[in-house]
């Protein structure tokens, strides 16, 4: 699980649990118009806010759209259950515990009724009359519930405070919402599923799961999105075996299928060795700047007591000076366990025989080729 | 055959015009009934044909361990031979149950051999099985021929020694997914030299070093032996060997498959494979070199049966090669790094496709590489299509809907985007109508699994039109109580409903608590159930447990009613609250 989510784990609240593993989800889950708004944070006040919804529930049958039991609302424990009046608006009252959300105001227009709208023509098969009902039903559940604010609560440091009856969700998601007057709310409606993707895809870390098809903020880090429990639901016997197949194949076959290529790098010198991934980068160049940055601070310890304390531009630039001055030089081995100068082969075909990165001391590799210094130039 | 029955019994009005057949007779028919539920239906017709159905049955099917009790069941089928038995919720395949819930074997095994029942097959789903019960089992059955393991856990390579050396008619040792922790090799030394009967032989999950020489010998000596699926501790020069030994085999696992195509080996490799003729399955590729693949290009044609989805080293031109010359493909598991182009090419070249499951090659990055475009093309391709599981990056209506129209023998569909609550990638709607297309269109439809955003519509559309629907998976879809009360309400044969992440609540629970007892389970996590739903329910329904598992080990969890329910997992059954419950599961 992620921190995040360990952290919402942790905040103490009772139900929280539940929404431990799903808060990441709830966040972009309700894009669909009109769509009820689950957020999961903050239950315990709902709980205390619904015992007095629970035993009326027998009131709340199938024909009775109020749905009381079932709406999530942040709110502060001991809180009142408020009146679910279809009106309130939670800017307007600029309470955020007691009050939905982000109530809908009736939406005759807008995104409901567009959706509505679908869902009647969508439909092929002749029960229109149900169908009629069936979307009143929906316009006014639709008046209640708030789908925008999922909580990417995940994202946040420390979950939602109740206390401070803050949002949880991303800071652009609070601005956008606190900025509009009540008034128009639907139109903001219209507008807002759009942005609210796109402010999702940008406002997600890596406990966001993929975003909605508009903007696909596809640079996302991939090893940031930290996995939902039970998502997606495949064996953890296949996933874990898997994910040893790909590594054994990156060893054994010398192609790689997709994912990372991580080879050791050494220092002459250094106390320990590194990782990196060359999967990362496209070009040789790319590949010295960031060994110039990861090998920096023992070039400096090297360079003596003289040496300039941990600045960390002047470390690279002192590396690159070593570097370039020749003192050291980047080296391969490849599958034949041969030691290879680096910088000969196009890129493509070095990290498919690369199996891990030294660099050497100029003065030992002389052997390698004579001329060092020009092979490998690294620029700024 | 339950036609059969009513028939039967409408003739047959009195029960006394039953004696007019003796029992001998009734019995032989019967023995013609294999299937579970045909025998169920059987057993309902009289007393005495419940009576003489009971006696006579040998093979029990229990789909959940904690149901019944094992002495209630040796109780009524005195000449069982053969049990099957599932344990723990589907959901803990996703690690949604918590790790020490239960499912545990040991009690059956103790009871079957208590009470001398003269035990030849057992198979277990989703079970704790332990050395110990492997051990019992090993010594209390001396007609013990088969034993099918699949995602199960708690055991050692050394409770397969015990079943190796102890276990001298085993036809079938048949380990699928399990995690087994690997004590190394030594267990396969077990068989004993006289071992000759084996048939089956599957330990593709061992992660550990397998005795190759040893492993050689009991192929040679193993001349029925019809199965064998190898871990990747057994690489490809064995696999020459072992194939020159076997050429009646039926079922390959491949383990490691990597060398150089150039080598003698590769050659001999060739020429055994050529006398294969039987091969009708294939599997593994655990570690491969995709290059040389083309040595099993002379099996493919007879493949009825391809398992690649444990194969990532097999992308791209090699294993579009492999497939087209798998022209009698009808089941085939794949990763979807073959993309929909690769979908293209099996719809146009595997017409008899039957089941189809694609799995993501990464799940960690949330990446799928097919879309709402393969399907479609496997769809048009392969009409006998019936059974499917796809991870997808989207899904679009339009898809659903024309799938829906291809392929309306749909048993089993069910499909994952990875994004779980992503709308139809073209319109932004809910995946509402395509969904309904395919329950409308399939009317065989037994088993569903959903994904994507999903209103209560979909509901609407699954209690209306998924007559035959027996098994239901839901996360994170449903706006309200409705969606689920319109599923409960109008899927007549639902057995199995799993939920998570949906915003169903107690009204939705308690519309209608009598249908749980004609269901065998109903999972719901992280939903809006409440504790005193769960209370009221328990109350009202004896036999059935509602278990609430909360791991978070707060004391005060129980007082307080209003309190939203993690997970809760309730299922009906004649056995009573299990006394084998942790701490974190109470039973209401």
């Amino acid at each position: 699980m992620s921190p995040a989510l360990l952290g919402v784990e942790e905040e103490g609240q009772s139900n929280v649990s539940l929404a431990a593993s799903s808060t990441s989800i709830d966040c972009i889950s309700r894009n669909g118009c009109g769509l009820k708004e689950r957020n999961y944070l903050g239950l315990s006040d709902c709980s205390s806010v619904d015992s007095s919804a629970v035993p009326s529930l027998s009131e709340e049958n199938k024909n009775n759209l109020n749905l009381k039991a079932t709406e999530l609302r942040l709110g502060l424990p001991g809180s009142q259950s408020p009146e679910r009046e279809a009106d309130v608006s939670l800017l307007s009252t600029g309470k955020l515990d007691e009050k939905p959300l982000f109530p809908m105001l009736p939406l005759k227009d807008g995104i409901c009724s567009s959706l509505q709208k679908h869902v009647i023509s969508g439909n092929k098969r002749g029960f229109s009359d149900t169908m009629d009902g069936f979307s009143e039903v929906k316009g006014s559940l639709y008046s209640e519930k708030n789908w925008l604010f999922h909580s990417a609560g995940t994202e946040s440091d420390s979950p939602q405070s109740v206390g401070q009856g803050t949002f949880p969700g991303s800071s652009g998601m609070n601005a956008m919402q606190l900025s509009r007057p009540s008034g128009a709310q639907s139109h903001m409606m219209k507008e807002v599923p759009q942005k609210v993707l796109q402010d999702r895809c940008h406002g997600a870390n890596g406990t966001n799961l993929n975003q909605a098809g508009t903007s696909n903020n596809s640079s996302s880090a991939p090893a940031a999105k930290a996995q939902v429990v039970g998502w997606p639901p495949i064996k953890s016997f296949r996933k874990n075996t898997l994910a040893s197949s790909s590594k054994n194949n990156d060893e054994v076959d010398g192609k790689p299928s997709s994912g990372a290529l991580f080879v050791k790098v050494s220092m002459d010198g250094a106390p320990y060795l590194r990782k990196v991934d060359l999967r990362t980068y496209s070009t040789y160049q790319e590949l010295s700047c960031a060994l110039e940055k990861m090998f920096s601070c023992f070039t400096i310890g090297q360079c003596g007591s003289h040496g300039v304390p941990g600045k960390e531009k002047l470390s690279e630039s002192k590396l690159r000076d070593l570097l370039n001055g020749s003192e050291y030089v980047l080296t391969y081995e490849d599958k034949d366990r041969d030691w290879m100068l680096v910088g000969d082969v196009p890129w493509e075909m070095f990290i498919d025989t690369c199996k891990r990165l030294k660099i050497m001391k100029s003065s030992d590799a002389i052997g390698l080729a004579p001329r060092v210094m020009e092979k490998f130039k690294i620029k700024a | 055959m339950v036609s059969l029955c009513s028939f039967i019994s409408y003739y047959w009005e009195e029960e006394k015009r039953m004696n007019y057949f003796p029992d001998e007779v009734l019995e032989h028919v019967f023995d013609f009934v294999t299937s579970s539920r045909d025998r169920n239906a059987l057993s309902q017709v009289c007393k005495s044909w419940y009576r003489i159905e009971s006696s006579s049955r040998q093979k029990v099917f229990i789909g959940n361990c904690y149901a019944i009790s094992p002495e209630r069941v040796i109780e009524r089928f005195p000449a069982l031979k053969s049990i099957a038995l599932k344990g723990k919720p589907h959901f803990a395949d996703f690690n949604l149950v918590p790790h020490e819930w239960g499912g545990f074997v040991y009690p059956w095994i103790e009871a079957f051999a208590r009470n001398r029942v003269g035990l030849e097959e057992l198979r277990l789903k989703r079970m704790v099985v332990s050395d110990d019960s492997l051990e019992l089992l090993s010594r209390s059955f001396a007609n013990f021929k088969s034993l099918v393991l699949v995602s199960c856990e708690g055991f050692t390579t050394d409770g397969l020694a015990a079943i190796a050396a102890n276990c001298r008619c085993l036809r079938e040792l048949d380990l699928q997914e399990n995690e087994v922790e690997d004590h190394r090799g030594h267990w396969l030394s077990c068989f004993h030299d006289s071992h000759t009967s084996l048939v089956s032989l599957n330990f593709a999950c061992l992660k550990g070093d397998i005795n190759l020489g040893v492993l050689e010998r009991l192929v040679a000596r193993s001349p029925n032996l019809r199965s064998l699926r190898l871990n990747r501790a057994v690489p490809f020069d064995t696999l020459q060997k072992i194939l020159m030994q076997s050429p009646n085999l039926v079922d390959l696992g491949v383990g490691s498959y990597v060398h150089d195509p150039d080598s003698e080996t590769y050659d001999k490799l060739v020429t055994a494979i050529e006398k294969c003729k039987s091969v009708r399955s294939l599997s593994g590729f655990l570690d491969v070199a995709p290059h040389c693949l083309p040595a099993f290009h002379s099996i493919c044609p007879n493949l009825t049966s391809l398992n690649l989805s444990y194969a990532p080293g097999i992308q791209g031109g090699e294993l579009t090669k492999l497939i087209r010359h798998c022209r009698k493909l009808q089941r085939l598991w794949i990763l979807d790094c073959i993309g929909d182009k690769g979908l293209e090419v099996v719809a146009s070249t595997c017409k008899d496709l039957q089941e189809l499951r694609v799995f993501p090659s990464d799940p960690y990055i949330g990446h799928a590489a097919v879309t709402e475009e393969g399907l479609v093309a496997i769809s048009s391709g392969c009409p006998k299509l019936h059974s499917i599981l796809y991870f997808c990056q989207q899904m679009t209506n339009a898809a659903l809907i024309t799938v829906a129209k291809n392929c309306p023998n749909f048993i089993r569909f069910r499909l994952c985007i990875l994004d779980p609550t992503k709308p139809d990638a073209v319109t932004q709607q809910p995946l509402d109508e395509g969904f309904g297309a395919i329950v409308h269109s399939c009317r065989g439809l037994r088993r569903l699994s959903l994904t994507g955003l999903l209103t209560d519509q979909v509901f609407l559309y699954i209690g209306m039109y998924a007559e035959q629907l027996e098994m239901l998976s839901i996360a994170f879809a449903g706006d309200s109580d409705k969606g689920m009360q319109y599923v409960l309400n109008g899927c007549k044969r639902l057995r199995k409903l799993e939920i998570r992440d949906s915003p169903f609540g107690n009204g939705a629970l308690l519309m209608d608590v009598g249908k749980y007892e004609a269901m065998r389970s109903l999972w719901m996590s992280s939903c809006e159930v409440t504790l005193g739903g769960c209370k009221t329910l328990a109350k009202k329904m004896p036999r059935l447990n509602v278990e609430i598992m909360n791991e978070n080990e707060q004391t005060d969890f129980i007082f307080d009613d209003a309190q939203k329910v993690d997970k809760m997992y309730l299922y009906r059954t004649l056995a009573g609250q299990r006394k084998d419950a942790p701490d974190f599961v109470w039973t209401l």
